[in-house]
């Protein structure tokens, strides 16, 4: 197994297979990052779109993401797209949520000292609501993470495509289980590797500049 | 007359939807560079009373200008120090003293420049690039305001700026407050429950009554040719402030405690700081 291992990722079939996930997954993270800002922002600073689509961001959060696959399909047939769809799609409701709690537990009183520097609309967004709610978005962008990361799997496992799934497919249906446990071993590292080094560091220092630890 | 209140009102309307009045007729001036303290029991709309100078809420009516002009909304001429010091914890000292003149738009080096002479007059040279968490209460309230003065506001206005501090920092920012005043001759509008505090360091002390807060009466401070109070001016006007504000309190206490009370005059615990019951 080990072997397998080593061979494929020298070889390059696992590591064709692991950067093509990647991309996949950072691309859709981008995106469902970016969107859940936006959403959250609108939810923030409109009550009617916090009374409709926050509501339903609550409901649409609920639905595990790769049952979006079968509409994806139907939508984008059977290839990258709908793939990219069910990763993106399965990021953005915590996100946006995340986004949302975070604007709306801005303390009163930072707006309160911006406004009376002359500070209002796009300036108090950008110099005080955004960096007074980045560790909840932090968090967000952290739980975004995992859910597209989990997304994805489950994607390229029905879809088509290559990456990291699919070579866990093709293991199975050639009987490779040492391939098959390969796979695992790289999914189980690369997620290890992001979320305790990447978003871990990123909350540390959040956290200790701002002081909320030692 | 440099800021003036002329028959000012303020209502909210409370879950019940009914209205409440909370200041009502409130009219007052005050000239260019005077420190004015404004004193009153809790609850009687001090704080309010700022957050309309400020334009950060409305007067529901009458009419508030300053220079001559009329304030409509928040601006960098009337700069508010909060009871809490409010300062952004994701930005260092010297960030959170630049943010009010990046927003005027200065350059970013001479921002800087006025920025550190500030915090130089307020004694942090030291503490440039530290964040707000590093340090201590009494230093917070000196950043926060560093960064109001930097501004060159033609009104500060503080509101309770010291309340949540110990009493040797209160002592020695009271020092600092009256030396940058005096350099600066800044006007100075002051909200606080501390009676000796307002005696101490303002020209004109309004006492305010309470349900709708109003102005009850305004005492004068007389000070020496250096600003320094005498003693026997302090005490002796300390206790017209009390006698001035017991009646209000009763008002108050019965309010709150049902009409079978009865306050006896005198029976204010006088405390050494002339606190009146800011931890209720």
């Amino acid at each position: 197994m080990l072997e397998t291992l080593v061979t494929g990722i020298i070889g390059g079939q696992i590591t064709e297979a692991m950067f093509r996930s990647i991309g996949r997954l950072l691309f859709g993270f981008i995106i469902a990052s970016t969107l859940g800002l936006f959403l959250g922002y609108l939810i923030w600073r409109f009550k009617l779109i916090d009374d409709t689509l926050g509501f339903l961001v609550v409901a649409l959060q609920s639905i595990p993401s790769i049952v979006w696959l079968p509409l994806a399909i139907v939508w984008f047939g059977l290839g990258e797209a709908a793939i990219l769809f069910v990763v993106t799609i399965g990021a953005t409701w915590t996100m946006t949520m995340n986004t949302t709690s975070g604007f709306k537990n801005v303390p009163p009183l930072y707006q309160r000292v911006a406004k009376t520097f002359g500070s209002s609309g796009f300036h108090l967004l950008r110099t005080v609501i955004i960096p007074a709610s980045v560790p909840q978005i932090i968090s967000g962008m952290r739980l975004a993470w995992a859910f597209s990361w989990r997304a994805l799997m489950a994607g390229e496992l029905l879809g088509a495509g290559g990456g990291l799934g699919h070579l866990l497919e093709t293991g199975r249906s050639l009987g490779q289980m040492d391939l098959v446990i390969s796979v695992m071993i790289i999914i189980a590292i690369i997620g290890t590797i992001i979320d305790n080094v990447v978003f871990s560091k990123l909350d540390r220092s959040v956290q200790k500049k701002w002081g909320l630890s030692s | 007359m440099y800021l003036s209140l002329e028959g000012v009102e303020k209502s909210f309307r409370n879950n019940m939807n009914s209205e409440i009045k909370v200041l009502d007729d409130i009219s007052f001036h005050i000239e260019k560079g005077q420190f004015v303290s404004i004193v009153g029991p809790s609850g009687c709309g001090k704080s309010t009373l700022l957050y309309l100078i400020s334009g950060l809420e409305k007067a529901s009516k009458g009419k508030i200008e300053v220079d001559g002009e009329a304030v409509n909304k928040p601006g960098p001429d009337r700069v508010v120090v909060f009871q809490e010091d409010g300062l952004f914890p994701w930005a260092t000292v010297l960030d959170n003293v630049t943010y009010g003149l990046l927003l005027k738009k200065m350059p970013k080096k001479e921002a800087e420049q006025k920025a550190l002479e500030m915090l130089k007059l307020v004694h942090l040279s030291n503490y440039v690039d530290a964040y707000p968490h590093q340090l201590s209460g009494g230093m917070k309230h000196r950043v926060s305001i560093a960064r109001a003065l930097v501004m060159d506001p033609d009104i500060l206005l503080m509101d309770e700026p010291f309340a949540a501090l110990d009493e040797q920092t209160r002592m020695t920012l009271h020092h600092e407050l009256l030396e940058i005043w005096r350099r600066t001759k800044v006007t100075v509008l002051f909200v606080t429950h501390n009676i000796r505090e307002a005696v101490l360091l303002s020209q004109k002390i309004i006492v305010m009554g309470t349900r709708p807060g109003n102005i009850k009466t305004t005492f004068p401070v007389k000070t020496t040719q250096d600003g320094i109070t005498p003693d026997g001016v302090t005490l002796d006007l300390e206790q017209k402030i009390l006698a001035a504000l017991e009646e209000e309190m009763e008002k108050v206490l019965k309010e709150e405690l049902g009409d079978d009370y009865s306050f006896k005059t005198g029976s204010v615990h006088r405390d050494t700081s002339g606190d009146m019951g800011s931890g209720i």
